[in-house]
């Protein structure tokens, strides 16, 4: 039998149906996998005793004839979901021995539908980051290419990772401005932020809650649709989540593209962008012209500003988010003269670098004098971005772009370390979607000529994620791409 | 109030902000009790903590109340509105920022009516009214080197409500207090007990020369936590800023600390050093959007505010300005008014209720919830006078048993005897005794000394052992003497 952490979750659900292996088998190998591949720093902590438990557990469904949707299937969850019981960090220093006694609703959702702990996931501190560099816990090395120490994307670049080299069958991560669709396409996964509202923010560490949202990074786009099927649903925790039916989204992939009509938003192809992703947008185009969608050139042209304006609002909601980490009630705490001296020693010491540069940006754009030049003006823009994509899908029914400008970077390298705006250049293609609340999923198109992921991007209206996922499936079928081994 | 300064007049002008504690189950953002009183720390849930991921979810119950609330104070009802940030850091605020209401609170201008005492009424106007929560308790006197935090409130429901500065002297802003925990009361949004602080004030006072049409610099007052309290800190700091002036200062905006124990205000902060609290719009609720029904819903289960139930026992039960402003007051009071009057004289009931009824109250220290006396009681003990079955003096005596016994006065009244006599012929024979024991005095009332009147009456009413009517005495003596 091959390798049964190499299997999408749809042939491990087979599999583990027709008892070709069990749930405690399955846990081992990934509880191996997980072992062997402990040098890409891909996991922040490994929870094996509660995944063999909840194997065990599956087992037991399966032998009983009562296993639900996701049963028996081994994740890693991003560490900035709070899972109950289990250390929760957002790879923070502030955090580091945080123990929530509360479980965020998209991973309940998930343990609820079967789904098995296998531990929590690396990530950029608090989600700031295009890298996993900015985790207390170190970076993660992207797996392909292990030699060269590549990022592997973030802020989900745990997930990316773990999913890329098989030490987990699919992950949790969370997107503000990119985390989930840019690791996707530096590991060569496929990743789908959902429409803003689709699954709870509940129990998520929150890093800018207009902009935040919860969803699955996975080995295909059917794993996907099945992952997001069990996250997404209505909270009433959640006054932002929306009360909406969840499609079976799965059953979308497959369906023909026919008569389709694809935009092809101008502003995404800037001079100067990487040749090869050119081409294979280019390629992307022609597949789905080839399988009867209609290509239309649309118009985004408030996307210039998409990043600066990310870049005020996001910052803004951080310098709050951020303000309960105080040294008062839990997490780090270094004494001082005075309250006042607490704080700032508790905080000086317990954020790292980006985070503060983040929560000092927000805390000017909100103050008083300055507010309406960056914050309200930034609200205006937001709005104009969003109406932006209101009047090319008009015109068309899913956006094609490429997900981000260049494959995956050293870590280290020096032009981001030392001017943080080309780090947060990552996220030019992606920052738009979340500014106007879109879903949009990353998925690998094909290899650089020297071997790495490259991904597209395809963004659908508000709530119709069945498109993006028809689109992708199609896409997919096309494009080959070979998953690393 | 007009100040008499050395160089001439001043003006007072003050405006109120008040914060009252919604009476809710729950916090507003939160499904923890929002009941006083627990232990320390025990109605507190993760959201309240401030705990990692949890998110604000907003209490239907609360946003009721506050539009109850809007239209006691005859208020416009925003049917769009937004929550707010306010941020600042402080042990007692586990998130970091308090959810509040900035630019679209949720209730507009409205207006107040005041009683003042000489019989006036003034109107003050409301500048809005928001929803917000409450902060958590600091504790800082149970260790000489620690604070302690009790985060029970943390997260309970407030509505600040502002006032425009219409008030031109401590009394009216004393009228207006009692007036707004009066209209709460009766609405069941809030408690209104200043001394738990459930109801908490703060004041912005300046002062400037009568007929300077402009407003000078304001100081705000923290605090004041009674209707004395913001009484005299008005007076107090009125009296320093015409000081300050006349001694050729200058007033600065500033906030400053009411001091109860010496009556004064003392300096806190000026306004450059005041947080800069970077509003902005709450991410993790939307816009409050009411629709029309559920505000028509509420307005049509309004409870009778005072105002309306004073004109109404003034109209129909007779009362005079004055008493139904006072019964009017207080919810539990109207009501036990009302039905103590049912079907009896309405001002001799309120006669009693704000004579010896308080008064009974006071000296036993109840609260009218737990009188001894019943509505229905009184109502009666009234009702036996106006009959002529008892004097208005045995009805003293009735009342003091029915105030230890909780009994039925026409039950005491039968039991002890103490039915007057209004028989004629019984009467008579008391008087002729009377007349007949004492020639000497019947002698000197006929010669003109008509004050002994009074020893003809007190000696019949001694012998009836009080019984007797009087009107009957009266008449009899008349024709006897």
């Amino acid at each position: 039998m091959t390798d049964i952490t190499k299997l999408t979750i749809a042939e491990t659900l087979g599999g583990l149906k027709n008892k070709q292996f069990s749930a405690t088998d399955l846990t081992k190998a990934y509880l191996k996998s997980m072992e062997d591949n402990r040098d890409l720093n891909a996991y922040v902590l490994e929870t094996p005793e509660v995944a063999l438990a909840q194997a065990a557990q599956s087992d037991a469904h399966y032998a009983a004839g009562t296993a639900r949707d996701l049963e028996g299937i081994p994740l890693g969850i991003k560490d900035l979901f709070c899972t109950k019981n289990i250390r929760t960090t957002a790879c923070s220093h502030i955090l580091d021995n945080f123990v929530p006694q509360y479980e965020s609703t998209v991973t309940a959702n998930l343990f609820n539908a079967g789904a098995i702990c296998l531990g929590k996931l690396n990530l950029d501190e608090f989600a700031m980051g295009s890298s996993t560099e900015n985790s207390f816990f170190g970076s993660t090395i992207n797996p392909w290419q292990y030699e060269r120490k590549l990022v592997p994307g973030g802020s989900s670049g745990g997930s990316s990772a773990a999913v890329a080299a098989n030490m987990c069958a699919a992950a949790t991560a969370t997107d503000t401005g990119g985390s989930i669709r840019q690791p996707a396409a530096f590991c060569g996964v496929t990743g789908i932020k959902p429409t803003y509202g689709r699954c709870s923010r509940y129990g998520v560490i929150a890093f800018a809650s207009s902009l935040d949202q919860p969803g699955p990074i996975a080995k295909d786009v059917r794993d996907c649709a099945i992952l997001l099927k069990s996250m997404a649903g209505h909270d009433v925790k959640d006054a932002t989540s929306v009360d909406m039916k969840v499609p079976d989204f799965a059953a979308v992939i497959g369906q023909s593209v026919r008569g389709m009509k694809i935009g092809i938003p101008a502003e995404y192809r800037p001079q100067g962008l990487n040749e090869e992703m050119v081409g294979y947008w280019d390629k992307g185009i022609e597949m789905l012209r080839q399988a009867g969608a209609e290509i239309v050139d649309i118009y985004l042209p408030h996307t210039k500003y998409a990043l600066p304006t990310y870049y005020i609002i996001a910052p803004a909601e951080v310098s709050s988010n951020l303000a309960r980490y105080d040294g008062v009630r839990y997490g780090l705490r270094v004494d001082g003269k005075s309250l006042d001296d607490m704080y700032i020693n508790t905080r000086s010491a317990g954020f790292g670098k980006e985070v503060k540069r983040r929560i000092m940006i927000g805390t000017y754009v909100l103050s008083a004098g300055y507010y309406d030049a960056y914050y309200r003006k930034a609200q205006k823009i937001r709005r104009l971005i969003r109406n932006d994509f209101i009047e090319a899908f008009k015109l068309c029914d899913v956006i094609l772009t490429p997900t981000t400008p260049t494959t995956a970077f050293p870590i280290g390298d020096k032009s981001m370390s030392e001017n943080p705006i080309n780090m947060w250049l990552n996220d030019v293609f992606t920052v738009s979607v979340n500014l106007a609340g879109l879903p949009a999923m990353s998925l690998p198109i094909g290899l650089s000529a020297d071997g790495l992921p490259l991904g597209l991007q395809l963004i659908g209206r508000a709530f119709d994620e069945e498109t993006i996922f028809k689109t992708a499936a199609v896409l997919e079928k096309e494009a080959k791409f070979e998953r690393l081994k | 109030m007009i100040l008499e300064g050395k160089t001439g007049k001043w003006e007072v002008i003050c405006g109120l902000e008040i914060h009252c504690q919604i009476i809710s189950k729950s916090k507003i953002f939160s499904g923890a009790s929002a009941k006083f009183g627990d232990d320390a720390n025990q109605s507190v849930s993760f959201v309240d903590a401030g705990m990692p991921g949890m998110l604000p979810t907003l209490n239907e119950e609360c946003v009721r109340q506050a539009v109850k609330t809007g239209l006691g104070l005859r208020a416009v009802i925003n049917k769009y509105s937004e929550f707010s940030r306010k941020n600042y850091f402080y042990a007692d605020l586990p998130q970091g920022y308090q959810i509040t209401q900035f630019v679209h609170p949720i209730v507009g201008e409205g207006v107040v009516t005041i009683d003042l005492d000489d019989g006036s009424t003034k109107d003050i106007r409301i500048e809005r009214l928001h929803i917000e929560q409450d902060a958590a308790k600091s504790i800082h006197d149970m260790s000489p080197t620690k604070s302690f935090i009790d985060l029970n409130r943390c997260g309970v429901g407030l509505m600040e409500i502002v006032t425009k500065p219409d008030f031109r002297s401590p009394e009216e802003a004393g009228a207006f207090l009692k007036k707004l925990r009066s209209i709460v009361r009766y609405l069941g949004t809030c408690d209104g007990n200043m001394n738990e602080g459930s109801m908490r004030c703060d004041a912005s006072i300046s002062v400037r020369p009568l007929g300077e049409d402009e407003l000078r610099p304001r100081a705000e007052i923290k605090n004041v936590n009674s209707v004395k309290f913001a009484m005299q800190a008005i007076e107090y700091e009125a009296k320093r800023q015409v000081e300050v002036y006349e001694n050729g200062g200058e007033i600065e905006q500033e906030t400053r600390q009411f001091d109860a124990t010496t009556g004064t205000t003392k300096f806190m902060r000026k306004k450059e050093f005041a947080n800069d609290y970077r509003y902005f719009p709450e991410p993790d609720l939307p816009p409050l959007v009411l629709s029309d029904e559920f505000i028509e819903e509420i307005r049509r289960n309004l409870p009778e505010l005072p105002d309306a139930k004073k004109v109404r026992f003034m109209e129909t039960m007779g009362l005079t300005k004055y008493d139904a402003s006072i019964i009017c007051e207080n919810k539990e009071v109207a009501e036990f008014f009302e039905q103590a009057a049912a079907g009896h004289d309405g001002k001799k009931v309120a006669n009693w209720l704000m004579g010896d009824f308080f008064a009974m109250l006071n000296r036993k220290n109840l609260t009218i919830e737990n009188s001894p006396v019943s509505a229905e009681n009184l109502g009666k003990l009234v009702e036996l006078v106006e009959n002529n079955v008892i004097s208005g003096k045995t009805a003293k005596d009735v009342f003091e048993i029915m105030a230890e016994s909780g009994e039925n006065p026409e039950k005491i009244v039968e039991e002890k005897g103490l039915k007057q006599v209004t028989d004629t012929g019984a009467i008579e024979a008391i008087v002729d005794k009377v007349i007949a024991s004492s020639p000497d005095n019947v002698a000197a009332y006929r010669n003109g000394k008509v004050a002994l009147r009074g020893w003809f009456v007190g000696q019949v009413m001694k012998e009836s052992q009080g019984k007797a009517n009087p009107q009957v005495v009266n008449e009899l003596l008349n024709r006897k003497l």
